[in-house]
């Protein structure tokens, strides 16, 4: 990366955690408590941070949140423009779908288009009541009338920088970096 | 974010021997979401839309055909069938006209099955599109064994894993059989031992590379498998006479009941279909606590699905 912007970190562990704990009380507050709500992450580091909001909301709330995995791979509008892609299992826990408040769980909100694909992947799944939408870090750019309920982070961007999500799960650390284009 | 693919498949599926152990596991494993949306209410994805499918099929077939187009379907592409009788074909038009043809109206994979051992690998360097064999003369039939695998592993093995230490017996007439070599390679490629038992007349010539055992002795060999797959006597093929009667073939190979008791409780019966009832096989067996062959049925649909999405769901593929 020796041409590129340099490698900023943007967020840390402690704001993670932080900024969780916001989203749920967030998600409790709108809600009304936090009754008929089903938490769904979209792969792979979104799965993650849905489990760990259904943690928070349900030691806030003394109650098991049911939470799961929403693939959303086939449901792609650039599947053409690269290599097939691997599928993840989609986990939707027993008590299913129907009339529950599904919040959807992903690390950045970028284009939107993940997020399209992802409300026709749950239509798939079947009807819930409402849909809502959860993300760690807002940066921007939309492409697609599509915004999220509740926000980490909004991170102002340049369309070309990369905004790289760590978690502790996956990448042994928590953390957030926005690194120039340049780098590789 | 899903992660980019990292095992990737060959451009075509001509011949379980193109394949490699994670490429296979990948089919399966796929297969295995798939087979999710088989038990959804709504029953379709969008993945193909606007690609073209031709299932191209010399050769008469119920299974496969249909199994291949409801996979098509399920994923949205569009399906063409095309069956030789009443084409073209029976004017003499030659299997690369033919396909010229449907590459010309802008299909983007066919899907073929042929008489004559090799037609598919042919046909891959004609066109531009995908070419998936679906059964070329008594050569290969590569999805059957992708199917049959995933059914034995979805009994006896481990979602994610492969089929090592299981011992699965492929029973009758094996030099003719196209299922029965592609299963020995897929079977064996994923870690089973697999034992051939036939009369040593429908054993092929140059068995012995083959990575099997070879029994004459079907009475000796079931209270040791996992999994036991009965093939069609193929009477089609059959120009001159590899048994005295088909009675004695049904005594001394056929699977009845005082057979099927000698079986595992958890072994498996399949059969590719389809059945010689009283032949290969008694009813008896192949509606007993021990067949599978309904299921195999179901998870060809699912294979395939997986197979097509793999092999035409990318930037691969185009027709271009």
């Amino acid at each position: 990366m020796s041409a590129g912007k340099p490698v900023k970190t943007v967020l840390e562990q402690g704001d993670i955690s932080r900024a969780l704990t916001r989203i749920a009380h967030e998600i409790i507050e709108k809600n009304r408590g936090s009754e008929n709500l089903l938490l769904l992450g979209i792969p792979t580091r979104g799965a993650y941070l849905a489990a760990r909001l259904a943690k928070i909301i349900g030691s806030i709330d003394q109650r098991e949140i049911p939470n799961g995995v929403l693939d959303i791979t086939l449901h792609r509008d650039d599947l053409r423009s690269r290599p097939p892609r691997a599928l993840t299992p989609t986990v939707i826990p027993p008590s299913g779908v129907e009339d529950k408040i599904v919040v959807l769980v992903d690390d950045v909100l970028f284009s939107g288009r993940t997020i399209r694909a992802a409300l026709d992947a749950l239509g798939e799944v079947g009807r819930p009541a409402q849909v809502q939408l959860a993300v760690l870090v807002d940066r921007g750019h939309r492409q697609l009338p599509i915004r999220a309920d509740y926000v980490g982070k909004n991170l102002p961007t340049s369309a070309d920088e990369l905004v790289r999500v760590s978690i502790s799960e996956i990448d042994e650390i928590d953390q957030i970096v926005i690194a120039g284009a340049n780098e590789s | 974010m899903s992660p980019e693919l990292v095992t990737e498949l060959p451009r075509h599926l001509l011949s379980i021997a193109d394949l490699n152990h994670d490429q296979a596991l990948l089919i399966l494993d796929t297969a295995e979401e798939l087979a999710k949306i088989s038990d959804a209410p709504i029953k379709k994805l969008p993945t193909l839309r606007g690609r073209t499918i031709v299932n191209l099929f010399y050769e008469d077939s119920t299974r496969t055909r249909i199994s291949f187009e409801a996979a098509a379907k399920r994923l949205s592409a569009d399906v063409i069938n095309f069956s030789a009788k009443g084409s073209s074909v029976s004017k003499g038009e030659s299997l690369k006209d033919t396909a010229l043809t449907l590459q010309a109206m802008g299909a983007d994979a066919v899907i073929l099955r042929h008489p004559e051992s090799g037609a598919a690998n042919r046909l891959a360097g004609w066109t531009n599109g995908v070419v998936i064999n679906a059964g070329d003369g008594t050569h290969e039939h590569p999805t059957q064994a992708l199917l049959d695998a995933f059914t034995i592993r979805r009994h006896l093995g481990t979602v994610g894993g492969d089929l090592e230490g299981k011992h699965i017996a492929i029973v009758g007439d094996v030099l003719h059989s196209r299922v029965a070599r592609s299963n020995v390679l897929l079977l064996t490629l994923l870690g089973a031992k697999v034992t051939l038992v036939a009369p040593p007349t429908l054993i092929p010539v140059g068995v012995e590379s083959w990575p099997v055992q070879i029994s004459y002795a079907i009475d000796q060999v079931l209270p040791e498998v996992d999994a036991v797959m009965m093939l069609r006597v193929q009477s089609e093929r059959m120009q001159n006479s590899f048994f005295p009667s088909t009675r004695e073939y049904s005594r001394l190979f056929g699977l009845n009941l005082d057979r099927m008791n000698l079986l595992k409780n958890e072994a498996l019966i399949l059969h590719p279909g389809p059945m010689n009832r009283g032949l290969e096989i008694s009813a008896e067996c192949a509606d007993g606590v021990h067949s599978v062959i309904l299921e195999q049925v179901a998870n060809g649909v699912s294979v395939r699905m997986a197979v097509l999405y793999l092999l035409l769901g990318g930037n691969i593929g185009v027709g271009s």
